[in-house]
């Protein structure tokens, strides 16, 4: 029988650390759900979508009861909108987000991702439909997130795509400026997008992907943090094998339930995503982790190296505790959604500069970050291409998820509630890139070889 | 179906007595049981066979979850796959 430290260890982990599974999500195909009317392709989607996921919630709640582990998030990705709308021909999307917003309500999610296109190369008419569909798909929908993919280590990076995407954030800023922009949290642009993230904003459903999957996220910075606290002082060795313990220990977990949700839900499981997510809560943070190795603030100078660290030996840890490891797997560092961050950041600590620096040695990229209204289309495009460079020379997943909040200011605050948190308006360099993104056209693929 | 019901809170006459009654009228049979008190802090720790509980296993969980708050108890069944799983390789 398992003894008495280890099941007290475990009760502690969930009821004082924050050890959650962070999210179940059911991954779906909707290609079979093209049609040349827009009005049917909407209704196969809604349909598809309550069939194979309707129990989704109710699963999670009974694995929730069952093993005693919060489950927080139940949710859909589904195959990229621009390929399943793309025979309809119709002017707008906008139809198909309302559609899957429909579909996510009525089966009881908290979102769906996959309002999504794939434009790393080059545009199909489908992907331009989608694109500009994406700031009123986001701003009349509450549930549906989507991402553009604008960049590859095979294809390079799609400038064109990229100054598109600058207009895209901004406009979807302005269409909920009484939110304070809330539709750009629901937005992420990537490069090297995975076909199996099951977090969100980005989550989409890959054409690589079976039918129907389960993907699981798993979660725990709390854990981490408590367990470093008891090797304060202590070599780096001795930290990289208590994070990879601990990975371990949360990770066999996330197998678990996805192998449980899997078999009840009849459906194949897909990956374990072994990524430190944050939340607002206290003692949930990942900042708090790099605190705990040294640092005064996340931000300081060694916040690199920390991260570095702590990411590798994350993925290390997991990776033999589940069969199958996908997604983005890796510690998240979404400002607004951690409150160490949300510190930092506030307190000038944390920079954007820093932010980037850290996004080169983990996952995923400039996550949730508000930065003042007034930043120029051009301005938030070029950001998207410095992001889409780390990912695509490093041949890793960046994102860039950034909110230009109408009307506010640095120092002014941004709220969104709930697990997206709060944000600080933090200051960008004001120095124009217009000629630059004005430019268009493609970033090469870089050589990998010769490598320096 | 195996699973293991944790007990902890002010230590008190007759707790043992109260939950077990309780894992019984749920058709729940203990295998194995330990406790301590500690600075006046009653834990225990059942290991349990839930393979002939009368109702389904999240509704026990429940059940033994109001029942701790009507005795100021924490009261937790948990299937003991989460354990194996995190503590065994």
């Amino acid at each position: 029988m398992i003894n008495r430290n280890e099941i007290l260890q475990t009760i502690e982990m969930i009821d004082q650390q924050h050890l959650d599974i962070r999210t179940i999500t059911m991954g779906i195909s909707l290609l079979d759900c093209a049609d040349t009317e827009i009005d049917r392709s909407c209704t196969k989607i809604y349909d598809k979508i309550c069939r194979l996921a309707g129990n989704l919630v109710k699963t999670g709640a009974d694995i929730e009861a069952e093993f005693g582990i919060p489950i927080v998030n139940k949710r859909v990705s589904v195959t990229p909108i621009s390929l399943v709308a793309a025979s309809c021909g119709a002017p707008s999307y906008v139809p198909f987000a309302k559609a899957l917003d429909r579909a996510a309500r009525e089966i009881g999610v908290n979102f769906l991702g996959g309002f999504s296109a794939l434009v790393q190369k080059g545009m199909t008419e489908s992907d331009r439909t989608l694109i500009r569909s994406i700031p009123e798909a986001l701003a009349e929908t509450q549930l549906v997130c989507s991402s553009v993919n604008v960049g590859s280590t095979k294809a390079g990076i799609n400038m064109d795509a990229v100054a598109e995407m600058g207009r895209v954030v901004k406009r979807a800023a302005a269409l909920t400026a009484d939110q304070g922009g809330m539709a750009c949290a629901k937005l992420v642009v990537f490069a090297n997008a995975v076909e199996d993230n099951p977090f969100m904003a980005g989550a989409f459903h890959g054409v690589g992907e079976p039918e129907c999957e389960i993907n699981v996220g798993v979660s725990g910075p709390g854990v981490v943090h408590h367990a470093l606290q008891a090797v304060k002082g202590q070599p780096f060795d001795v930290v990289a094998e208590t994070v990879k313990k601990t990975a371990f220990r949360i990770t066999r977990m996330g197998q678990l339930v996805a192998q449980e949700a899997s078999a009840r839900l009849g459906v194949p499981f897909g990956i374990v995503d072994l990524s430190l997510a944050p939340t607002p809560a206290i003692g949930d943070s990942v900042a708090d982790i790099l605190g705990e190795m040294g640092l005064e603030s996340v931000g300081a100078p060694g916040t690199t190296a920390a991260l570095a660290l702590l990411n590798d030996a994350v993925k290390k840890g997991g990776v033999m505790a589940s069969s199958h490891v996908g997604g983005l797997s890796g510690a998240f560092i979404p400002v607004s959604e951690d409150a160490g961050m949300i510190a930092a950041a506030k307190a000038g600590r944390l920079t954007i500069e820093k932010l980037e620096a850290m996004t080169c040695v983990c996952s995923v990229g400039l996550d949730m970050i508000a930065v003042p209204g007034d930043t120029t289309a051009e301005t938030i495009s070029a950001i998207i291409a410095d992001e889409a460079a780390i990912g695509m020379v490093n041949n890793k997943t960046t994102a860039v998820r950034i909110i230009p909040a109408p009307g506010k200011r640095v120092g002014d605050h941004v709220d969104f509630g709930g697990l997206l948190g709060s944000a600080p308006v933090m200051p960008v360099n004001t120095c124009s890139a217009a000629d630059f993104i004005a430019r268009g056209g493609r970033i090469p693929a870089p050589l990998h070889s010769l490598k320096n | 179906m195996r699973a293991i019901v944790t007990v902890i809170g002010k230590d008190r006459v007759g707790i043992i007595a109260d939950v077990t009654a309780l894992l019984a009228r749920h058709g729940v049979n203990v295998l194995d049981i330990s406790q301590t008190v500690l600075q006046e802090y009653f834990t225990m720790i059942m290991l349990v066979d839930a393979s002939g509980c009368t109702v389904p296993f999240a509704e026990l969980t429940q059940t033994l979850d109001a029942a701790g708050e009507a005795l100021a108890l924490k009261i937790r069944a948990q299937r003991e796959d989460i354990f194996n799983a995190m503590h065994r390789i």
